[in-house]
């Protein structure tokens, strides 16, 4: 298993989130986190991504206990273990296309050159090339997110999180942006963890776990489906 | 119901042979199911009977052909269907309804039955969306038709699982 959760319970102030959650991701797989609003499925990924700190429980990457890092090996593995891709982008407004997705490989000290050929190469495989140039404001919907799975993806991560990644789409351009992100992250090899609450997003993941009051329910895991 | 209406909006497009029409037919709108043949030619015959189409013998080596085309009213009822939406049925009474209905009024697992359910939906959308992937563009709106009925079956599933509770009581008030 490349990520995993035991028996993770994370609450804010008095109202629990996570309940004693489990949850094994392998290597290679793509797996959508679904639920209701406020089930704490966003809460799950943020504390397998090393974002949160689980009051209780262990959260493990390749391995390794995840939750007992300290915050600078954690933030270290964010960078360059991770890609993150959120339901707006969050790119930064007053950079260009280009410079926000070397922004990851810039962080890791890699040289300016080399990182802008990355880039370019990457916005190229999204079918960004050309709009390198652009600040981000200036981009459709889709194509902010297609720079954003680029960010997410330039620094060749182990894994992907993803949170809503279509949440703001219609639904032909929330396809396409999925099939690129889902097509690229297998070609690199890398394991795909996305929340939503939308099937056809889902139906894009190997499996699919539902979180409901805190907890995970893994019908491939209990048995209930064959 | 719809097999009638589409040859008759195959022939509308150009006069063709039972042999081509079927072709035309499994090629559009087959999806796996193809027409037999019994039926392509019985459908034509009652087409002809109700004065829709025409056929034309055709002389030649081997059986009898004959080459089918629309008439007018043939034509008119291919212009009027297309243009009337199609009942939205309620589907009040659905299997996977009465399924949650009964497990509750027995005691059964409801709850354990919707989670299996919504993996086995969950499957299909997998299935159709590697359809959408693979195939044609005619395929690929197949799939969008049949995946959006699934995702509401997949909504109905989540609402009730979210309502369980009220439902159990009601349903053992009673």
């Amino acid at each position: 298993m490349i990520v995993e959760a035991r028996e993770v319970s994370r609450s804010y102030g008095s109202t629990p989130a996570l309940r004693e959650a489990n949850l094994s991701v392998a290597a290679g797989e793509v797996v959508a986190i679904m639920g209701p609003s406020g089930s704490g499925k966003s809460t799950l990924l943020h504390c397998l991504a090393g974002i949160f700190t689980p009051d209780t429980g262990e959260v493990w990457f390749d391995g390794r206990r995840l939750d007992t890092l300290d915050d600078g090996r954690r933030s270290e593995l964010r960078r360059t273990a991770f890609g993150f891709v959120f339901q707006f982008g969050q790119l930064v407004p007053e950079l260009t296309v280009t410079d926000n997705v070397m922004l990851p490989l810039l962080l890791g000290r890699t040289r300016r050159r080399h990182a802008e050929r990355r880039a370019a190469e990457w916005l190229e495989r999204l079918e960004l090339a050309g709009l390198g140039g652009r600040r981000t404001g200036e981009l459709s919907g889709g194509q902010a997110q297609r720079v954003a799975i680029a960010r997410a993806l330039v620094t060749r991560p182990r894994v992907v999180f993803a949170d809503e990644p279509t949440g703001a789409l219609d639904t032909l351009t929330g396809e396409h942006v999925m099939d690129l992100l889902v097509g690229l992250a297998r070609e690199e090899g890398a394991t795909v963890i996305v929340v939503t609450h939308d099937a056809r997003v889902a139906a894009c993941a190997d499996r699919e776990v539902v979180v409901r009051d805190g907890r995970v329910c893994d019908p491939y895991a209990t048995g209930a489906v064959r | 119901m719809t097999v009638p209406l589409a040859l008759l909006g195959l022939l509308e497009r150009e006069p063709s042979h039972g042999y081509d029409l079927k072709r035309d037919y499994d090629a559009f709108f087959g999806r796996g199911r193809p027409l037999p043949f019994g039926q392509v030619y019985s459908t034509l015959g009652r087409l002809a009977r109700d004065g829709k189409v025409t056929g034309q013998s055709e002389p030649g080596d081997g059986p009898d052909r004959k080459r089918y085309a629309i008439t007018p009213l043939g034509r008119q009822e291919v212009a009027t269907w297309l243009v009337e939406p199609v009942a939205a049925e309620p589907y009040l009474q659905t299997v996977l309804f009465t399924k949650v209905v009964l497990a509750l009024m027995l005691g059964r697992d409801a709850a354990g039955y919707l989670d299996a359910q919504r993996a086995t939906h969950m499957r299909r959308m997998r299935e159709l969306t590697e359809i959408k992937r693979g195939g044609p563009l005619t395929d690929a709106l197949l799939a969008d038709h049949a995946m959006f009925h699934v995702e509401a079956d997949l909504r109905w599933i989540d609402v009730t699982q979210a309502r369980l509770g009220a439902l159990a009581e009601m349903v053992r008030a009673s």
